[in-house]
């Protein structure tokens, strides 16, 4: 049949020689192609002792910034929740009381801050949405869970340095004023 | 027998039950280690130092799992296949030579278990056996896969065994006994078969890759065609024992091997170590020692040609087999007896 | 000891070949003549010394030609539900037919007085060993060896005659047609 591209080629099979039909001089350069390997450095990397390094673009894990007294930075403003494309930010703001300046940099804060880690495309848009510099990627991964609503990430698994009775004041009046 | 006979023969024979099945055990976990390598990988290392543990858990794994026998299948047959199996390739380990003599508190002790004047067709006749466990499970299993992997397996080892057959009958031309003791004997020093015999050793080696059902000729059970080929519905340990008893194969197949062509115990300058250090013990245990090492060597080139050559198609398999490897085999024997007429007179 | 021997064998390798023609499955039926083969060497090594050709015997018969016999039927996929009907004039002519092979047999064996010969000849010699079978083999009875394999020969290159493909024959069969 005439070709109607000029791509068409012919390729002909050549009749194996001898030496080619017996397979065996293929079969040791094989083999010794697999004994090189069998020597050389193994490209794997033990996951949980060694880690691969990440960019320092690499965009992972969020964590809730503080400030150089070590108050909480976000104000609730939302602003984050607005930008993420994905919707796994919410986030419930409360009002300052006096005495916790040391915890919150402003009057207003987040009570309530939630990811939900299985929506979360880690695009960065709520780094780059935050006016107060509060929220950043950081470079650790989210590890692997049993439950889908451990992969809901509240202040505790958010903030910098978190301690537990910091959030407990915030949960109990919150609970006290509903009940009022 | 007297007592004394009974229990030594007894000890040797636990002792090398024992020893089989550790080193079967050990070549999963050497296969998986080696497919690795070749592969740039690191293979199993998390069980124990160096993953050294992996095959108890895989061992452990097998007991534990849920036992299935299909509903439709020929049920004492399907149990009977496997026991067959692994009942035959630990049968062969009894007649070969592992070692010389050991002197132990003034009674010597030779390390074969059963010296048979007719050693070779031993092996032969286990070997023959050892194809019903597979067809007897690949047919109880009432399955398509399973039984056409039965299929496979009969008439691929079948058709091995004739060319496996000429080229030991041209190495029995050169030895002039069957009995494996006698053959190891001849080959003392540095004088091994494989000097008189390069052919028919590589016949001898394709073919007991196919007898031994592994890659390139490991149609009986290759996964892409026949989902797990004649152990498809195999689970829990029955599974085991039809993995384990190709391991044992190869490791019979492997001592067979160098036994026949290798020298078996033998090692050069053997009577000169002899000679210098006076104790017969400590060449035996050097040439058992010598003996394992030329066996791992065999077991890793079994596993190191799994890892490079891809899998024969069946027409491939039979024409290198009928064509190929029988015609082969009668021109070596051919050229063996007139090279032993022609020498010997 | 030995004739006790002898009798438990025996009764084995009966019993597995009236199973052999008893089961109802060919796949049972082969399996059964397999396990008969394997007495019948068990019979040539305890009683007879006759290692070898035990061996041979196992590695042939049972490790050879049933594994064909075995492939041939798995291939063919037969069960009992398959099983031809056999008329009654069939079985008679076969009740008729082995009776006289049976009567052949014990006419044979009737006037050889085996049991005395067995005393004298194996006791001291070892008449099943290879070497003295060798001896035998290429010696006295080297005709009747020779002439029993080109009689296998024959039917080797027969097997091959049948079955490949006769194109000659095929295109004067097309011609007759036309």
């Amino acid at each position: 049949m005439q070709s109607f591209s000029s791509k068409k080629k012919v390729i002909e099979q050549k009749k194996m020689t001898l030496l080619e039909r017996l397979y065996l001089p293929a079969i040791f350069q094989g083999l010794g192609i697999t004994l090189k390997h069998f020597f050389k450095k193994k490209t794997t990397i033990n996951y949980p002792e060694q880690k691969r390094s990440v960019a320092a673009a690499f965009r992972g894990l969020h964590v809730l910034k503080r400030d150089e007294k070590g108050a909480e930075r976000c104000t609730a403003c939302g602003l984050c929740a607005v930008a993420c494309p994905a919707e796994a930010i919410t986030m419930e703001a409360g009002e300052r009381r006096a005495g916790e300046e040391h915890l919150y940099r402003e009057e207003k804060y987040a009570i309530k801050y939630e990811i939900n880690m299985l929506r979360c495309i880690f695009c960065g848009f709520c780094e780059d949405a935050c006016p107060k510099d509060a929220i950043y990627l950081e470079t650790t991964f989210a590890p692997a869970n049993y439950d889908r609503n451990d992969f809901i990430y509240g202040k505790d698994r958010l903030v910098e340095g978190f301690k537990r009775d910091e959030i407990v004041p915030p949960v109990v009046r919150t609970l006290e004023e509903a009940n009022l | 027998m007297d007592f004394q006979g009974f229990v030594i023969t007894l000890i040797s024979i636990i002792t090398l039950f024992s020893i089989t099945m550790f080193i079967a055990l050990y070549s999963t976990f050497a296969e998986r280690k080696v497919a690795a390598f070749m592969q740039d990988r690191r293979g199993p290392n998390r069980a124990g130092p160096g993953g050294i543990f992996q095959p108890l858990a895989d061992g452990l794994k097998f007991f534990m799992k849920e036992e299935v026998i299909p509903v439709a299948s020929n049920k004492f047959l399907f149990v009977l296949g496997p026991s067959i199996a692994i009942m035959s390739s630990l049968m062969t380990g009894v007649i070969i030579p592992w070692g010389g003599q050991l002197i132990v508190f003034g009674n010597t002790v030779s390390l074969q278990i059963v010296d048979l004047d007719i050693g070779i067709l031993y092996v032969f006749a286990v070997l023959s056996v050892g194809v019903y466990g597979i067809m007897i499970g690949g047919w109880a299993s009432n399955n398509k896969f399973s039984l056409m992997g039965a299929i496979r397996a009969s008439s691929q080892i079948i058709s091995y065994e004739l060319s496996m057959g000429f080229s030991i009958v041209a190495l029995l031309l050169v030895t002039g006994t069957m009995s494996l003791h006698e053959i190891v004997e001849r080959q003392h020093g540095m004088n091994w078969n494989i000097f008189y015999q390069p052919l028919g050793f590589l016949i001898f080696l394709i073919c007991a890759f196919a007898e031994t059902n592994r890659t390139p000729f490991d149609l009986p059970e290759c996964e892409t065609e026949l989902v797990g080929g004649y152990h498809t519905e195999y689970s829990s340990m029955k599974l085991g024992f039809y993995l384990f008893s190709e391991y044992i194969n190869m490791f019979i197949s492997s001592a067979v091997m160098v036994t026949l062509y290798f020298g078996g115990y033998n090692f050069p300058f053997m009577d000169q170590l002899l000679h210098a250090t006076g104790s017969q013990n400590l060449v035996t245990i050097v040439g058992t020692i010598l003996l394992f090492a030329k066996v791992f060597f065999f077991i890793f080139f079994f596993m190191w040609v799994r890892w490079t050559i891809p899998r024969f198609r069946y027409d491939q398999l039979m024409n290198l087999g009928w064509k190929g490897l029988i015609p082969l085999s009668i021109v070596w024997l051919m050229l063996t007896a007139a090279g032993v007429l022609f020498f010997k007179s | 000891m030995l004739t006790s021997a002898f009798y438990l064998i025996a009764f084995i390798t009966i019993f597995f070949a009236i199973m052999v023609v008893a089961s109802r499955n060919p796949i049972h039926s082969v399996l059964y003549l397999v396990l008969t083969f394997f007495s019948i060497s068990a019979m040539y090594i305890f009683m007879l010394d006759a290692t070898f050709v035990g061996m041979v015997n196992v590695i042939v018969y049972a490790g050879a030609i049933m594994v064909l016999f075995l492939y041939v039927l798995m291939m063919m996929n037969l069960n009992t539900d398959a099983e031809p009907k056999k008329s009654n004039l069939f079985k008679i002519t076969a009740v008729i037919s082995g009776g006289m092979l049976l009567l052949l047999i014990v006419a044979a064996l009737h006037d050889n007085n085996l049991v005395n010969a067995n005393k004298s000849t194996l006791a001291n010699e070892k008449i099943g060993s290879i070497k003295v079978l060798g001896n035998v083999l290429y010696t006295q009875y080297q005709l009747p060896f020779e002439i029993a394999s080109v009689l296998f020969l024959i039917a080797m290159i027969g097997s091959v005659v049948l079955g490949k493909k006769n194109t000659a024959s095929q295109t004067i069969g097309n011609e007759v047609l036309k």
